[in-house]
């Protein structure tokens, strides 16, 4: 890299193309120069160290995701013998390709936005970039997902002036771009269950009775006093598989197990903010409550205790790793308990009693991002009147 | 007939100074009837029609309205020419009429009708005031006509009703965008449209 340095210095031949080697570079060595003086404090811990741990703390739902793709599919085409390898690399083929377009196409814009303003290529879109394809039905199309991927990072953060500075969170962005942009894609039979076979593998007929619907979406349809899940080929199921994950869903979000472990993982480090984390549950969990104490059969999903509640869909994602987006959240202690508990009430009223919409996490934690600054704002200047009074009182 | 003055009156409001991109004047009815190409020509046609014969009337009466009751008579004026402009389309293009239900009415409350009627009708002949009201109508039913080419098109692959792409597109898995028929959309695609229009004018921008 030392050795074609030169070149991309201004006045060299390829000096246009410098945020890419700058970026590049610093990805690949620790940089030389660091700053000297000043109030900075002084921690390995820079952005590219904190992306990657989300990273990492994503791995098993990512790991966990393709396994279950894999074994939705063989359980779809009656199959469930299958081992285990053969499913997980059944998922890996369905997801990589999903994986490598939104990559491509993000990071590509992001390269190109530097390029033109002569930036430094900024590391935000690691981490969207992985969290796309975990949080996207698996048979949507990938132009699908490329479209979406570039209006998200162009709309939702580029025009913001890029990572650190976007007011939503882009993956779920991209998420509510599809869903309003191809409602029928992303719900209903053909979305969450791959069937046919990729490159040979993973061959068969489609067993009869199979349902691609997930728990969420037989909720939504549902009709009368008791409500039986079922899987793909009508089997009934408990909150224990929804707790470990074997149950139709978009990738990422299925199991409880691989996001607890992500949300370890993210304490641990520090990385999340655990205020955050646990008000949405609590406050998923409030809400859930009071729906299932007025539980009706007009609001099938009322008859879900709570703890179920948070087992199905993409509630335990969402708390642990969009609501937890330290850009797009409320930087205040107090602020971050009133953001997260009001992500989780919206979750769960908006699955609950918002026919339209079988799941209500995404359009929850959005909402809630428009109103993070508003909230920071509003426990900021309490503060200040507090401790204004408090000094008028001593005086 | 064209003195340098009235070709500003004309020509400025199609680019330069365009009610939309940059007095972002007439934003509700640009969110509202643009969905599809027809009604935002026939919603773009009745405001150039409005705005031009009421800029008319206003400058020829401006020397005898009082000042301190002149809304009033503007508002009368409009409100009698949009009603005609309104039963003309009934009568004939009713389909049309119903798409843009209240929003044929609501061009009396169209922020460009008023500012166009104030702060030039009331102070220049009735000819000039005549092109200036042709003109800003015109730069908003471009706008319009832009917007609702692009909704019309990524929306529901039709323009004026005609489907233009082919069915061998939607065989290979093109699908429509339902995106582009919510109103949100409207608002992003005026903001590219300022976007374009604010690089290539660099004097319009501000920091």
């Amino acid at each position: 890299m030392d050795k074609i340095k030169p070149q991309f210095q201004p006045g060299g031949r390829l000096a246009k193309l410098q945020s890419v080697y700058d970026g590049m570079e610093t990805f690949l060595f620790t940089p030389n120069t660091t700053s000297a003086s000043g109030t900075h404090i002084h921690d390995g811990n820079d952005l590219k160290r904190t992306m990657i741990t989300v990273v990492v703390a994503l791995l098993p739902a990512l790991l966990f995701g393709m396994y279950n793709i894999g074994y939705q599919h063989y359980l779809a085409v009656g199959q469930a013998d299958a081992s285990c390898w053969s499913m997980f690399l059944y998922g890996l083929l369905a997801m990589l390709p999903c994986i490598v377009v939104s990559y491509v196409v993000g990071l590509g814009i992001e390269f190109i936005g530097a390029q033109i303003h002569h930036k430094e290529i900024q590391e935000g879109f690691l981490v969207t970039g992985i969290l796309i394809p975990l949080i996207v039905p698996i048979n949507t199309p990938l132009w699908m997902v490329a479209v979406a991927t570039a209006f998200a990072v162009i709309f939702a953060k580029e025009v913001f002036g890029g990572t650190g500075m976007n007011i939503f969170n882009v993956a779920l962005i991209t998420r509510a771009f599809l869903f309003f942009a191809y409602p029928s894609r992303m719900s209903g039979d053909a979305a969450f269950v791959k069937t046919d076979a990729i490159l040979g593998l993973g061959e068969g007929q489609v067993a009869d009775g199979f349902t691609g619907a997930t728990p969420l979406g037989q909720i939504a349809t549902h009709v009368g006093d008791t409500l039986q899940l079922t899987d793909v080929v009508g089997q009934p199921i408990t909150t224990c598989d929804a707790f470990m994950g074997l149950i139709a869903g978009s990738p990422g979000e299925t199991s409880m197990v691989a996001i607890l472990i992500g949300a370890a993982i993210l304490l641990l480090t520090g990385i999340a903010s655990w205020r955050v984390m646990c008000s949405v549950f609590v406050g998923g969990l409030a809400m859930a409550g009071v729906a299932h104490a007025f539980a009706t059969p007009t609001y099938a999903a009322s008859l879900l205790d709570p703890l179920s509640q948070l087992c199905y869909g993409g509630f335990a994602f969402a708390a642990v790793f969009m609501a937890t987006d330290p850009v797009t959240g409320a930087r205040t202690r107090i602020g971050q308990y009133i953001y997260g508990f009001m992500i989780g009430v919206l979750a769960i009223l908006i699955r609950v009693y918002n026919g339209g919409y079988p799941e209500g996490a995404m359009l929850a934690v959005l909402l809630m991002n428009a109103f993070a600054p508003l909230i920071d704002h509003c426990v900021v200047s309490f503060n200040i009147k507090r401790r204004a009074r408090r000094a008028a009182a001593k005086s | 007939m064209l003195s340098k003055k009235n070709k500003e009156a004309l020509f400025n409001p199609l680019s330069k100074d365009n009610p939309v991109l940059v007095q972002i004047l007439g934003i509700c009815s640009t969110l509202a009837v643009t969905a599809s190409l027809k009604p935002a020509i026939v919603m773009g046609i009745a405001v150039i029609v409005v705005l031009a014969l009421s800029n008319v009337i206003i400058s020829l009466i401006r020397t005898t309205i009082p000042t301190t009751i002149r809304i009033i008579v503007q508002l009368v004026v409009v409100a009698a020419l949009v009603i005609m402009v309104q039963q003309f389309l009934v009568a004939y293009t009713y389909d049309v009429s119903k798409q843009l239900s209240v929003f044929i009415g609501l061009i009396i409350t169209n922020c460009i009708l008023m500012g166009r009627l104030e702060a030039f009708a009331l102070n220049n002949g009735p000819w000039a005031s005549f092109l200036d009201g042709i003109g800003n109508g015109l730069g908003y039913t471009i706008i319009l006509v832009i917007v609702a080419f692009f909704r019309e098109l990524l929306g529901s692959g039709t323009l004026m009703g005609l489907q233009v792409i082919p069915q061998w597109c939607y065989d290979h898995g093109y699908e429509n965008n339902g995106l582009m028929i919510l109103p949100p959309m409207a608002l992003i695609t005026v903001a590219c449209i300022i976007w374009v229009h604010r690089a290539r004018n660099k004097e319009l921008q501000e920091n």
